[in-house]
């Protein structure tokens, strides 16, 4: 990747912009406007300056528990998200930070989530493995490795059955797919045809296990014994992951095809902030990454080649991006925490909504 | 009133949801063209269609978790264990996932899904098809528990289970689904949480759910007859929400509890009941609390053996007489 270049002028607004660099050329990236390109890098930047703020407050000892860090792998979640439309759907493991931002959901309620915060996303009940936004059509968020994928078989068997031409992304690492459950998601879709495409984002590890360590074969041709279409693509571009992402999810949309898919990426941090990261991985393997596929930086470059960004314009999205997540750690700090009363709300729908509760008894034991 | 038995007052309360709601789906091994392993759902193929009538493969922990993320998008699946037995493999879907996805998202989530099939040893089919759940599964907030014993509470409870915006766990029993009963034509529900009194009596309360209900009228017939002893049979019908008050008022009447459970007693629903009465009926009591409960041992398969390590009718009638007479 060149570095980046000096600044062309901007191309007016709404004018569609040509990837030179995209090698696929696809139509949905041509359609891109300017606009619609810069959002992209936007939403790219704003995951990386979100997670190293969270880094920060967990050294800081702000934070509670794990903390998986998506920096690295942010064109991956951007890239398919950024195809979402009204009926697609979107679940992921526990690295879901990155997910959450591409679907729109707001700064401050993650933060305040990390936080373990009354204002967060689940009012501090989920915390950072358990984001969820129905209403932006994303469904967590899920702690336990693979235990998601069956539930994104459903969100596409939900689809299909109320008719919606629309598809379901279940998102899953490279160590999910050797989860029977995942396995049997797999069958499910395809006997079904479910609108369903598996995404495994594979950055090369499990924790500490890498790929070679724990699969055999190659990941998305797994698919095959199950008769399901698959794809790979190389992640650190945005717009790769887009032109392959585009043709699965329109095949799934107009002829409800399900199909795995693999995204190749990589993770700059430890499996958590919790993992001292030496004893799986060289550190010159994260610099080479870090040097030649880093998704910002190849978005970056090309979008300054391409004079659709000028040097300054990027420096100040990237204090916006800073500012953002330094504002949401404020809003986080000094949001209230849940009480004690909160600890079982939220448990059953009826205790919820006493007025419309028809049944009778306890429902807690204490 | 019709008599029908506890199979077909089930398969009516499907039936009934289903026509009554498009968006119940019936999901289960065999469930379709099968007509269902032990026939619950025949019939009800040729009635809805493929749609409605959904046919699995073995495949417990994917087609539990498809049924619950359906349900997070609105659509209120029915799934059929074949035995809940066959939970295990799906474990992690239910009580990971259904149970709490609520909590998690802050409340933002809801799954509406109905998990049935039956629960119970005494089929001689050893240990592995004769777990009975229904503790382990109360353990767990976020999800509801259901054990019907008669036809028709079988009918009215699944009927509000389905209805339920919660996920309810729904235990039946191949022994009873033969067991006649009288059951309306007309609609009912019965709400999930409200025990029922099958029998009054003044000297013993037996507190029990499942077919223990019915080993526990039969003993008290004969307690009544050959002993004199009057006895209160309370049936719980939901052990999740639980309602103890009908317990605690039966307590007051009686003084003596019993309680008959085909449950090990490591933990059982009884560890619990036993511990609330003794809590919140302590004065109340004039005797210990005693347990009937399967032997403590896995299911044996030997079919003479496996009647005396379930709960009966003899046994509970010896633990009723040790009772009553140790607190005379
Ligand atoms: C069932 C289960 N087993 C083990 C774990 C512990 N664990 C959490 S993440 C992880 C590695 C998963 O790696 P991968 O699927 O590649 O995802 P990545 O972390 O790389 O995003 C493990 C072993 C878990 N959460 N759930
Ligand atoms: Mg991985």
């Amino acid at each position: 990747m060149s570095k980046p270049t000096s600044a062309k002028p901007a191309i007016a607004a709404s004018t569609p912009v040509l990837p030179p660099n995209d090698p696929h050329l696809a139509p949905v990236n041509l359609k891109l406007t300017r606009e619609e390109r810069i959002e992209l890098f936007r939403t790219m930047m704003r995951i990386r300056r979100f997670e190293e703020r969270s880094l920060r407050a967990y050294q800081a000892k702000k934070i509670g528990g794990f903390l998986h860090l998506y920096i690295g792998q942010e064109s991956v979640a951007v890239g398919c998200c950024s195809l979402m439309g009204k009926d697609d759907h979107v679940i992921t493991a526990y690295r879901d930070h990155g997910h959450a931002i591409a679907v729109g959901m707001g700064m401050n309620e993650l933060m305040a989530e990390l936080y373990g915060k009354a204002t967060g996303c689940s009012k501090g009940k989920g915390g950072s493995m358990h984001y969820f936004s129905p209403e932006r059509n994303y469904w967590g968020g899920h702690g336990i490795v693979g235990g998601q994928v069956p539930l994104g078989t459903g969100l596409a068997y939900a689809l299909k059955y109320k008719g919606l031409k629309g598809a379901a992304m279940a998102f899953m690492g490279d160590g999910a797919v050797n989860q029977g459950a995942v396995h049997e998601a797999y069958n499910l879709a395809a006997l079904w045809d479910l609108p369903v495409i598996f995404v495994i984002e594979n950055n090369g590890y499990s924790m500490g296990t890498s790929q070679e360590r724990s699969s055999a074969g190659e990941l998305p041709k797994r698919a095959a014994g199950y008769d399901m279409a698959w794809g790979q693509c190389d992640g650190s571009n945005v717009y790769e992951v887009r032109a392959m992402m585009d043709k699965f999810l329109t095949r799934a949309r107009e002829e409800s095809k399900p199909a795995v898919v693999e995204i190749d990426t990589y993770r700059y941090r430890g499996h958590s902030v919790a993992d001292p990261d030496n004893t799986y991985r060289a550190k010159a393997e994260i610099e080479e990454y870090r040097r030649t596929k880093d998704p910002i930086q190849v978005v970056q470059n090309m979008l300054i080649a391409d004079g659709v960004l000028t040097t300054a314009e990027l420096e100040k999205l990237d204090q916006d991006a800073r500012a953002e997540a330094e504002n949401a750690a404020a809003f986080a700090e000094a949001s209230p925490y849940p009480t004690v009363e909160d600890i079982q709300k939220d448990v059953y729908w009826e205790a919820d909504h006493p007025a419309q509760r028809t049944s009778k008894g306890r429902l807690f034991f204490d | 009133m019709p008599q029908i038995t506890y199979r077909e007052a089930i398969r009516h309360a499907l039936a009934e949801e289903l026509e009554r709601d498009p968006n119940v789906v019936v999901m289960g091994e065999e469930v379709a063209q099968f007509n269902g392993a032990y026939k619950v759902t025949e019939g009800l193929l040729a009635k809805f269609g493929p749609k409605r009538i959904v046919d699995t493969p073995i495949s417990e922990a994917g087609f539990i978790g498809a049924g619950i993320g359906a349900s997070m998008l609105g659509i209120r699946p029915v799934m059929e264990l074949m035995f809940w037995s066959f939970y295990s493999v799906a474990f992690d879907q239910i009580l990971n996932n259904a149970a709490n996805v609520r909590y998690m998202s802050g409340g933002l989530i809801n799954c509406p899904i109905v998990i049935r099939g039956p629960a119970n040893g005494g089929t001689n089919v050893g240990a592995t098809h004769s777990h009975t759940p229904e503790n382990v599964l109360a353990n767990h907030p976020g999800v509801k528990v259901v054990v019907p014993s008669t036809a028709y509470d079988a009918k009215g409870l699944l009927k509000s289970a389905i209805r339920d915006n919660d996920p309810v766990m729904f235990l039946e029993n191949t022994i009873l689904y033969g067991d006649k009963g009288e059951v309306p034509t007309e609609e009912y529900l019965i709400p999930l949480g409200l025990a029922d009194v099958k029998r009054k009596g003044n000297d013993l309360t037996i507190v029990s759910y499942g077919r223990c209900v019915i080993h526990s009228l039969a003993a008290a017939e004969v307690l009544h007859k050959e002993h004199g002893i009057s006895v209160e049979v309370v049936d719980l019908r939901t052990i999740r929400p639980l309602d103890i008050d009908t317990v605690l008022a039966s307590v007051a009447k009686t003084h003596r509890v019993l309680i008959v459970e085909e449950q090990k007693p490591f933990a059982s629903v009884g560890s619990q009941l036993a511990y609330m009465i003794q809590r919140e009926a302590f004065d109340e009591l004039d005797a210990p609390i005693h347990r009937v409960t399967t032997v403590d041992a896995p299911a044996i398969y030997s079919p003479p053996i496996e009647i005396e390590q379930l709960p009966n009718p003899a046994r509970v009638i010896k633990a009723a007489l040790a009772l009553v007479a140790g607190s005379k």
